[in-house]
């Protein structure tokens, strides 16, 4: 038999050479040839394509991203931690068999068998973070995995802030957020805290925890920008992507402008990398250069061009809300739902949650119940369809729905931002329909909120609060049918699992 | 170039019981070679490599490495503790522990010598000879035989 190989890790110095050198030694004593490709820092030697023309299985030995992975498409893959190689190569070779002969017959059988083999092999690695692009997919497969490879760097942002914000809500009761960052609750002004050494004696330990949380979520569209960044370009990217979506956060862009400065980092890394430079500079490209001039790029695009527009398009926004103040209420709570859902924390949602709050400010407290309810069935929605509809969500987005009950419960919709940044053009409506319809039946029950946050906390604020809650649950429930219909519809069975659907690329 | 191991980068009796203070004993020798410029930056490149995951592997062996600013010329610290130090491993604690320490932005040609180097450390052959070996001198000569062929 013969059998290709890659082996790469995080150093590049050592486990790649020495699990090539098991991987070598193996094979030889199970009488295969092999020839393996060492992705480290001594620079890959590529195996020929005619090698991997001839080839009977791939093995991937890798803790980072296979480089070029195009070159194996259609080949059966075993896929494990460079560690594991190098611990127990006779296994890894006897799966490789096992590989290419489930291979040889139907292409189905194979994509089961692979599947079973990388379970295994998940089990060690399933709390790494999914950074898989399949370089020969096409554009729109492609898109989503690097989408998906931002998302799951940001989950663990989204639960750990999150958790941490509800439970100082929980414990501090809402007005905390105030007490750390200043504002009106309940009649009651509160100072915010610039000094950091007096956090607790001014907010308390429940204000140590938002604070926390809060820092933790500032870094949610930073995080999601550059991992999408890294998923295109690999390590140069990082800069561009992060301090691009640094800037979203400063220009107000929400988690949008965090894709869109994800991909034009990524973009214009791969742009440069095609630029032919004298060996010389080489070396220095990936650490100076490209960082350098791929930063400036994203940075003056999203501050010049994507700044500007959003800036506008919030006061234009606000306007137009102000002068439909007046009119017909139900109508109101739709436009604020599908603002509030359209972008999570974003220039939109800004826009319907400052309008919420100048009208509790002037005493009309319809509004923000109608713009917290409509905030709260996002994340609740999704957690809801990744319950009801697991097939429907990768591991990763299933995860973060189990977060998600809490987050949508204490109002935090950035919970939802995993899943709308991983499949935006589904999500999003989805959770705009959901919304809409809580904020018209709040607006038309006639509920009252004197809080400006705090979700389910403070639904003692809220008058009416059985229709309120009613009014989420419905929303929920539209969500989720929104969701799990757009889902279900155009999407081919092979884009929902990336992980299996590259196995079964890897069998057809 | 300088050499990959000198004797005075051996250790074959490790006092350290401890994966920190083993791998500060070796470094510190590496230090003393001239190898590294900056301990403390060194050991805080190691241990953000060990702490991705564990360099320790099946066979008794440790591998604490990096690529680090601080470091001069690509340098192998040899570390020999008959009591075991545990390094993260399955399957109990590393006899053998090699201490490599990359430059940053080294070389292809560098980085080629490290590379035969960990490739070396799969042989079980070459794990017995140095549990065996009697003194550092065999200890270089040994490594200067398998890794660069002299």
């Amino acid at each position: 038999m013969k059998i290709v190989a890659v082996t790469s890790c995080p150093t590049g110095i050592a486990h790649t050479y020495m699990a090539a050198e098991a991987l070598e030694q193996a094979a030889r004593n199970h009488g295969h040839e092999i020839k393996v490709e060492t992705q480290g820092a001594a620079g890959a030697e590529a195996v020929a394509d005619a090698d991997i023309a001839g080839a009977d299985a791939v093995v991937f030995a890798a803790d980072v991203e296979v480089r070029n992975r195009e070159r194996f498409a259609g080949k059966p893959l075993v896929q494990t931690s460079v560690k594991r190689a190098i611990n127990d190569a006779d296994g890894l070779i006897a799966e490789a068999e096992a590989a290419a002969r489930s291979g040889a017959g139907a292409g189905g059988v194979m994509a089961g068998a692979a599947a079973e083999a990388r379970e295994s092999v998940a089990m060690e690695t399933a709390a790494r973070p999914e950074t898989k692009v399949d370089q020969g997919a096409g554009l729109g497969t492609r898109l989503r995995q690097w989408l998906m490879t931002g998302v799951s760097y940001m989950i663990p942002f989204v639960a750990a802030g999150g958790i941490l914000i509800a439970l100082a809500f929980l414990i501090g009761g809402p007005e905390v957020a105030n007490k750390v960052n200043g504002g009106t609750f309940e009649g009651t002004e509160y100072q915010a805290v610039e000094d950091m050494s007096k956090l607790i004696v001014q907010a308390g330990y429940a204000g140590l925890l938002f604070k926390i949380g809060a820092v933790a979520f500032s870094m949610l569209v930073p995080i999601l920008a550059g991992f999408i960044a890294y998923a295109m370009g690999d390590r140069p990217a990082l800069v561009a992507g992060i301090v691009g979506g640094l800037i979203a956060v400063e220009i107000s862009a929400g988690f949008l402008g965090g894709l869109i400065a994800g991909l034009l980092a990524g973009a214009v890394v791969i742009a440069i990398k095609q630029v032919k430079v004298p060996r010389g500079m080489a070396g220095i490209m990936p650490v100076v250069v490209i960082p350098l001039v791929s930063t400036f790029v994203v940075g003056a695009l999203m501050l010049v061009v994507i700044g500007q527009p959003i800036a506008a398009l919030q006061s234009g926004l606000t306007d137009w809300l102000q002068g439909l103040g007046g009119s017909n209420a139900i109508l109101l709570g739709i436009l604020l739902g599908l603002m509030m859902a359209f972008d999570m924390g974003g220039p939109v949602n800004k826009v319907a949650y400052a309008f919420g709050l100048a009208a509790l400010a002037s005493g009309n407290l319809k509004i923000m119940a109608a713009v917290m309810a409509a905030g709260m069935t996002p994340p609740l929605g999704l957690a809801l369809a990744t319950v009801v509809r697991k097939s429907l969500f990768t591991r990763a987005e299933r995860q973060a729905g189990e977060a998600a009950w809490l987050l949508g419960a204490s109002f935090i919709t950035e919970g939802a931002i995993p899943f709308a940044a991983a499949d935006p053009l589904r999500v999003i409506p989805a959770l705009m329909v959901g919304s809409a319809v809580t904020g018209a039946l709040v607006m038309g029950f006639g509920d009252e909120s004197r809080a400006p946050h705090g979700g389910i906390w403070v639904v003692g604020l809220i008058t009416k609060p059985f229709l309120w809650v009613l009014a989420i649950l419905i929303g929920m429930v539209v969500t989720a049918a929104g969701v799990i219909i757009l889902k279900s519809t155009g999407k081919k069975e092979t884009e929902i699992e990336p992980a299996a659907s590259r196995e079964a690329t890897a069998a057809s | 170039m300088a050499d990959l191991i000198t004797p005075d980068l051996v250790d074959l009796d490790l006092s350290a019981t401890e994966r920190g203070e083993a791998t500060r004993s070796l470094a510190e020798r590496l230090q003393r070679a001239g190898r590294v410029t900056d301990l403390e930056q060194f050991l805080a490149d190691v241990r953000a490599r060990e702490a991705q995951m564990p360099t320790g592997l099946e066979g008794g062996i440790g591998i604490p490495h990096c690529r680090s600013v601080a470091v001069v010329e690509p340098t192998l610290g040899f570390g020999r503790s008959a009591q075991g130090i545990d390094w993260g491993a399955a399957d109990g604690p590393a006899h053998l522990i090699f201490l490599i320490a990359a430059p940053e932005g080294g070389g292809a040609e560098h980085m080629g010598i490290l590379a035969s180097l960990a490739r070396r450390l799969i042989h079980a052959s070459f794990k017995e000879s140095l549990m065996q070996a009697p003194d550092p001198e065999a200890v270089v000569t040994l490594v200067k035989k398998e890794v660069l062929g002299q």
